[in-house]
């Protein structure tokens, strides 16, 4: 055998021990949560007060991590894309989308601890929304708007120069192109950004510590609607641990005979609920490529 | 030039006396011979076209008249500037950044260039056919209504209307009749796709058709059906074919302008005559070359 083919052989097999590394780290940190949460995952796990006496639940601090994703996400995605529309389709090349562009990279570089100290200052203190779900769904979204800016504005450069000449030739305006033959193709490429930025939020613990607060309301009434009020699961100023936060305050202060337990059952929804969200994204991305390209 | 000449310009062009104003141009209503000659009205006038990228002049001193109800080919070695000088007829070349054009093109008495003239009105009266087909990932139904849709045309059964007239004179209605409008554009064959891209022109109505190059991606059954139609086509518009293949020229055209490259890099019209005279009787020693087959 000569030595190109040895090296061939070579470069082959480290990328396939590399490759079936990943796949292992990751399987033995799924299995791991999974394994230390059986008897305790269950829908009574999923839906109790975590104030019980025997073995507390999650139930308001799941509902506290969807409220959160749910709102952070209608401040990011209409405003994401719109800043998307506009680095791909109308910004250029010039100064000021470059500053944008540099911006956009150095707040995704910022550890996520500092933005949370960032919003501590200024949504929970200055502005005065205390500990609150939509001070976290602020500070989350200092720094997934430029993430999500930036998957729109990749989706919609995917899409083909031939198709927008196309639009043009035949006398529509810019705006139109984008509307009816741009945005309608990068769709897809924009909802796998969403859920991929979704499961990011819905981990994040960091930026949430200083500004979502460690605490929740013991006990939700789904049935007080008062957005004011900081009692209602509905209000967006009530203070809303999550369920990341939840495991770190366990790990780092938690007194109690299933403390263990419940960490690891709450690490183990929050890994399937991340991996769902994956899962979730690929394939709707896939159905909405076939079907927005009609090759069904 | 008046009615009894043809022009045929000699290196350089820019010396060339501006002809007097024109009516109409002697254009041979059969291909193979010239014995059947009648005056057309012009449709389009270029007087002293240059065409530039950012301080690179790519086309230089185009004058000629362009016959309505006539097919026109430009012909010319690859990079004399054909495609370049058939995209500044519906002002495609706007949306390339530093791309700048001098002189005047005059569609039916109208500067396209003049101050004032909107790229978006210019592309409604012209119609673009690309060499690749490019339809939207729509039903065949929505690529052909995409133009007067976007121009204000939402009553259903003028559609209907516009839908089934465009794709009769494209020659496609008996192909796609059955199910065109569930299926997708892009589930048709390449040359179904470009008669396709062809009706989408048509709806919009345009007086001139431009085409660069629109079977050079098809195969040679296709490429006889696209030369079919444009034969049909002339009796109702004034076509521009870019093409390098010169039977398709002798084919399909009653006009033939040849292109090449002078020594500043920049393209030039050398000749423009009837197509029978270019094929076989030109009066420049460089279109006899080009034609013979002896370069380009």
């Amino acid at each position: 055998m000569t030595r190109s083919l040895v090296w061939d052989r070579v470069a082959t097999g480290v990328f396939w021990a590399i490759g079936v590394f990943v796949v292992l780290v990751l399987g033995a940190i799924i299995l791991h949560f999974l394994l230390a949460s059986i008897g305790t995952l269950s829908l009574d796990f999923l839906t109790s007060d975590p104030s019980r006496t025997e073995l507390g639940g999650v139930g308001p601090i799941l509902w506290n991590s969807f409220y959160i994703l749910v709102l952070t996400m209608l401040i990011t995605v209409p405003l994401g894309t719109i800043g998307g529309i506009y680095m791909a389709e109308y910004a250029g090349d010039g100064r000021i989308p470059n500053l944008i562009r540099l911006s956009q990279e150095l707040i995704s570089s910022v550890p996520s601890i500092v933005v949370g100290l960032f919003g501590l200052a200024l949504f929970v203190t200055a502005l005065g929304w205390s500990f609150s779900a939509l001070s976290g769904a602020m500070a989350l979204t200092v720094f997934n708007l430029p993430l999500m800016m930036r998957l729109s504005e990749q989706a919609m450069r995917a899409v083909p120069q031939d198709e927008r000449d196309a639009s043009l030739a035949l006398g529509s305006t810019k705006w139109q192109t984008v509307r009816h033959v741009v945005l309608p193709l990068a769709v897809p490429g924009i909802i796998t950004g969403i859920i991929l930025t979704a499961g990011r939020i819905f981990g994040e613990a960091a930026a949430l510590i200083f500004t979502a607060g460690l605490s929740t309301p013991m006990h939700y009434d789904f049935t007080n609607f008062d957005l004011t009020d900081p009692q209602s699961p509905w209000s967006p100023f009530h203070p809303a641990t999550t369920l990341s936060v939840y495991i770190w305050k366990l790990n780092s202060e938690g007194l109690g005979n299933y403390v263990r337990q419940i960490a690891d059952t709450s690490a183990a929804i929050l890994v399937i609920a991340v991996l769902l969200f994956n899962l979730g994204a690929r394939t709707l991305g896939s159905v909405l490529h076939r079907r927005t390209t009609g090759s069904r | 030039m008046t009615t009894e000449e043809n022009v045929s310009i000699a290196e350089p062009p820019t010396t060339q006396v501006a002809p007097a104003t024109p009516v109409a141009i002697r254009v041979a209503v059969r291909p193979e011979g010239a014995e059947q000659v009648v005056d057309n009205e012009v449709r389009i006038k270029v007087e002293d076209l240059n065409i530039y990228y950012g301080a690179r002049r790519a086309v230089r001193g185009v004058t000629m008249d362009i016959a309505a109800n006539a097919v026109t080919a430009f012909i010319g070695p690859s990079g004399c500037g054909k495609s370049t000088i058939l995209r500044c007829f519906d002002r495609m070349n706007d949306l390339i950044p530093d791309a700048r054009v001098e002189g005047k093109i005059v569609l039916n008495g109208e500067d396209i260039y003049a101050p004032g003239v909107l790229p978006v009105e210019v592309r409604r009266r012209v119609g673009l056919v690309f060499q690749r087909p490019n339809p939207f990932p729509m039903t065949i139904y929505d690529n052909v209504a995409y133009g007067p849709r976007r121009h204000g045309q939402s009553d259903k059964k003028a559609l209907d209307q516009i839908v089934e007239n465009s794709l009769r004179r494209a020659a496609l209605w008996e192909e796609v009749k059955d199910d065109f409008r569930k299926k997708s554009g892009l589930a048709l064959s390449g040359g179904q796709q470009q008669r396709m891209c062809i009706a989408r022109t048509l709806a919009t109505e345009p007086d001139v058709i431009l085409m660069d190059e629109p079977a050079s991606a098809l195969d040679p059954i296709s490429t006889l059906k696209i030369e079919d139609l444009i034969h049909e086509l002339r009796q109702r518009y004034t076509i521009v074919i870019v093409t390098h293949n010169m039977q398709q020229a002798s084919r399909v055209s009653q006009m033939t302008a040849f292109f090449t490259l002078g020594e500043d890099r920049a393209g030039y019209l050398v000749e423009y005559d009837q197509t029978a005279q270019i094929f076989t009787n030109p009066k420049q020693q460089l279109t006899e070359d080009y034609v013979s087959g002896r370069f380009g």
